[in-house]
Parts: C-alpha cells; structure tokens; sequence
C-alpha cells in the first residue's frame, strides 16, 4: 500500500443538479503510465482538477501520497499540463520556465529541460511567436520540474506532429521510469495502446473500465476478425465457412477468442480454395467503443 | 517568501515588454506638462508660485489618470490567465493564491510609482523652473505623488476584485470600465445633484463631508486641497474640506487599499480555473 502515488476513492462531484463524477476509485502506483479515455465532457478535466484540488468534490477521498489534494505538499509533489495550455505571449520561453522553477522551489536547469523537449533554439524568443505545438513542448518542461509524485497530463499530445509524439512518450516513459506515476488523458487511442500499463476508460462521470488492456479485451469478449481471402470463388467460400462475403474475392468472420484455433482448423482444412487468412484481434478503439458506448447501443 | 517576488519579476518584464510601461509614463508626463503650462495664468492673481497651481491641476488630473491606469493593468490580472488556461496551471504550484496575488500588486504597484514620480516630478520640476517654487510647494508635490500612488493602488485592488469575479478578460474590462466611471464620474454627479435637492439642508451640512470622503478618488482630492493653503485656494474647492477633521481623508485612502486587497483576495479563492 505504501507504494500508491495516487489513490482516488469513490469520488463523488456535482455541478448543480448533474453528478459529473459519480463514484469514481483509481488509483495508480508509483512508475505507472495509465491512460484515461473517455469522450469530450465524460468528466476527464473534471477529474483532474479534482486531484489538483483546483476543485472541491462532493464526496469520496483523494490522496496524493499520503497528501490531500491542494495541500502543500500535495501541490509540491504533482506536476500538470493543462489541456492547449497558453502562456503570456511578451515572455520567453527561458523566463516562462523560470517562474515556474522559482515557484515550484525546486533548483532546475532551465536551458537543459528546455533542450530536454526541443526547444533549445526558441529559448529566448517570445511565447507569442511559438507554435501550438512549441507551446504545448513549453508545458511538458515544466512537468519535468523537480521529481513529481504524480504526472496529470490533459490532451498531452493535442496540437503534436507525428514526431513530437514520439518524443512526447520518450518523456513520458523517463518520468515513469524515475517513479513519477503518470495519467494521461487522452483521445489518441492508438498511441496510448502501446504506451500505457493500464487503460482506464470513463464515461458520463462513471469508471466503466480500468484494467490492463489484454484483460479489458477478455473481459469485453470482442470477437477477432478473421478475413479469408478464396482462390477462386468466395460465395462458396461464405457458404462453407459461415461468414460474410465483404468484397468480390474475401469472406470476414467472427469468433470468441475460444473459437479460434478451431476456425483456423477448419480454414486451413480447405486446402486450394483459400488463398490468404488474416486475423485481427480486437484493438483498443474497438474496446474503447465497447466500453464507452455500452449504454448507448 | 522569495516566491511572490518571482512572479513580481515576471510580472515587471511583462509591462515593459508590452510597453504599458512606457506609455504609462508618457501619458503621465505629457497631461502633466500641458496641465502646467496651461494652468499658469492664474498664478500673478492669487500670488502663489507656479508650482502650486501646478500641483492643483495636477491633482485634478490624477483623479481620473491615476484609477484609469491601474485599471488597464488589474483587469487583467486573474481573467487574463484564465482566458490563456495558465491559471490552473499556476495555482497547481506550490505558490499560495495570496502570494501570486501580492507579486502581481507589487509589480503594479512600482509600475504605476514609476510613473507618477517621472510624470508629476517633470512638470513640477519644469512648473518649479518657470515658476519658482517653495518649501510648501514641494511638500505638496511629494504629498500629490504619494497619494496619487495610494490612489492607484486602491484601484489596482478593484481591478483585481473585478478580474477575479468576471468570467473572462472582456467582461473585465467592461466591469472596470463601469466602475471608473461610477466612482470618478457617477458619484460626484449624484452628489452633486443630492446637494442641490438639499438646499444647504443637515444633508449638506453633516453628511454630505462624509459620503464624499468615503470615495477614494474624492478622499484623495480632499487630502491635497485641505493640506495645502495655496492649493486650495488655486482649486477653489476650500468648503468640503474645511467641513470634516484632517485625519478623515488620509484614512479614507489609507484604509481603502487594505480591504479592495482582502476583497480581491477573498474574491480569487473562489476562482475555479
């Protein structure tokens, strides 16, 4: 127990008569990546701020270590990157940076984490001539500021080439490896798959899902996705198999991750008339849609 | 304690690299200048020197120069991070609301000084140059300078109140706007309209000192007149002051800063970014 960075217990919040947070428990170890998914306004931000203690919560405990949220401490040990986060546009991205390092009390290296994210050659030119996703690389130095407990990252990768991205997760792997516990909300799906220990996935206020993601696909029970391509003519092939005819020459079909190996069995017993199989277990956007949308259907 | 002197820092740089500072300046000085020389008729016929009746106009102008430029930079303060999405970004530092408050006051605060001593302190040194100028006119030169600094902080504080309580950097400019022309324009003209009604009534005659005084822009026309013989004469405003003791006006500006800042302080912790 005493290795939780983060534990957040049955929380409860209201924003006049909505529950934007409805008994909501995570919790994440220290050097844990955890991504937090959920669709615009399923209460992400809102969970944030919560841990920050930029806002109250109506119910349910929050503790950072062994901190309350918004105490000192607790405000010495986390560190966070605003959703499209903007600074004053007459400073540069040096003095920004410093303020920071000053207020934080921590001594840092201020050109040194600046080249840490790439921003070596706009040290000292204003914020206001900085792209979106130089301003976005200015946040992520200051979450790198001293050795933060916790790492709360809203939309980290907003406004970021394909490249940045990259590095983005570099860094975020460096302060996971460091024993920063970091929770990243995100929408970018297929990034975070490879990035993350655990998935936690929110919808309307409620956790619907927090797991790791092989046993989040088990427990959905999404079905893999088995294309077979015919030699020569795939409404036999549909016929014989079961599946669905999706172009001239393939046949798609479904089956429980139990049901595999005998529909392989049976493919492959079929010898000349199937030319190619493909197989696609089911991908964290279809677990995403699974958990996220249940309701909906 | 360094770390409000941090943001005080950043603070300054910001108003000298947006040039409020520089125009600031230059505003103060050349109103001052103009004042001055437009003001200097008058001295042969009441036989003060040049720099009290300097000093007379020139309290006239701080009156409205000293709360509008404050205002320019406090509406600001706490709406504009919001509207950026830095705020909670700040406020998740260790830094307490108050300290980030008062680093930003004191960096107001020098900056609105450091105009009203180059600006008031150039036309008085010219006034005291063409004019001439005594002890007494100096003392009410240096006595016009503080207060207009009193003055701006108070309003420094509303700003802040204000920007704390809108919803975004517009509607704090608005409000700010509002509440300049409520207490420079509004509440002397409804004064002034209440005495009229009265007809040198008990309203005129014991409450009305006390109404105007609690106004800090008033207060603060109230403390140069009544301190000054040669200033009150060159205003032609003697009655109100005459009317209240002498400690009523400091008070009133002295105590005015005070509570806007609890105000504005209280007002920020309920801010949620």
């Amino acid at each position: 127990m005493t290795d939780k960075a983060l534990s957040i217990d049955h929380v409860l919040k209201d924003r006049g008569k909505t529950r934007v947070l409805d008994d909501i428990t995570l919790s994440l170890a220290s050097g844990q990546r955890v991504a937090l998914l959920g669709h615009n306004g399923a209460g992400k931000s809102t969970l944030i701020k919560s841990i920050l203690g930029l806002t109250p919560i109506n119910g349910g405990t929050i503790r950072i270590g062994e901190a309350t949220p918004g105490s000192a401490q607790a405000r010495r040990e986390t560190a966070y990157l605003p959703e499209a986060v903007s600074f004053h546009p007459a400073l540069t991205g040096r003095e920004q940076l410093t303020l920071f390092a000053k207020l934080s009390g921590a001594k840092a290296d201020v050109p040194g984490l600046l080249e840490r994210v790439g921003l070596s050659d706009a040290l000292d030119r204003r914020i206001g001539a900085y792209s979106k996703g130089m301003r976005q690389r200015l946040g992520l130095a200051q979450v790198l500021l001293g050795q933060p407990k916790v790492a709360l990252l809203d939309e980290p990768t907003s406004g970021l080439d394909p490249i940045s991205r990259q590095d983005l997760y570099a860094i975020i792997d460096e302060l996971a490896a460091q024993g920063t516990a970091v929770l990243i909300a995100s929408h970018a799906l297929t990034e975070v798959e490879a990035r993350t220990d655990l998935i936690a996935i929110m919808r309307k206020g409620q956790m619907v899902a927090d797991d790791t993601l092989n046993n989040l696909s088990a427990l959905a029970g999404l079905p893999i996705r088995l294309k077979v391509r015919a030699s020569v003519n795939a409404d036999a092939l549909a016929a014989e198999l079961g599946g669905s005819r999706i172009n001239g020459a393939s046949v798609e079909l479904l089956c429980s991750p139990a049901d595999k190996m005998e529909a392989l069995r049976r493919i492959a017993g079929m010898g000349d008339a199937v030319a190619d199989v493909e197989m696609t277990p089911p991908n964290l956007e279809d677990l995403y849609r699974h958990y996220a949308q249940e309701e909906l259907k | 304690m360094t770390r409000f002197l941090a943001v005080t820092r950043t603070e300054m740089l910001i108003l000298s690299r947006n040039r409020w500072l520089l125009v600031a300046t230059l505003i103060m000085v050349l109103f001052a200048l103009a004042l001055t020389f437009a003001g200097s008729a008058p001295t042969g016929t009441l036989g003060v020197d040049m720099l009290t009746v300097s000093v007379a106009s020139m309290t006239t102008l701080s009156v409205y120069l000293a709360p509008l430029l404050a205002l320019m930079i406090s509406f600001d303060a706490i709406a504009g991070d919001l509207d950026r999405g830095s705020l909670s970004l700040l406020l998740s530092y260790p830094a307490g609301r108050g300290e980030i408050l008062l680093g930003k006051f004191t960096a107001h605060l020098a900056a609105l000084a450091f105009a009203m001593a180059v600006g008031f302190g150039t036309a008085g040194a010219v006034a005291a140059f063409f004019g001439g100028a005594g002890p007494e006119s100096l003392m009410a030169l240096a006595r016009l300078i503080l207060t207009s600094i009193l003055l701006g902080a108070v309003f420094l504080a509303l700003g802040y109140l204000l920007s704390a309580l809108a919803k975004g950097a517009t509607a704090a400019a608005g409000l700010s706007a509002g509440l300049w022309l409520v207490f420079v324009v509004l509440y002397d003209l409804g004064l002034l309209g209440a005495v009229v009604m009265d007809k040198g009534g008990t309203f005129t005659q014991s409450v009305f000192p006390w109404v105007m005084v609690a106004n800090p822009a008033d207060a603060f026309r109230l403390w140069n007149i009544a301190a000054t013989e040669g200033v009150a004469m060159a205003s032609g405003m003697t009655g109100a002051a005459q009317a209240l003791p002498v400690w009523a006006a400091p008070a009133s500006l002295l105590i005015w800063p005070v509570v806007a800042f609890a105000l504005a302080r209280l007002a920020f912790r309920r801010v949620e970014p």
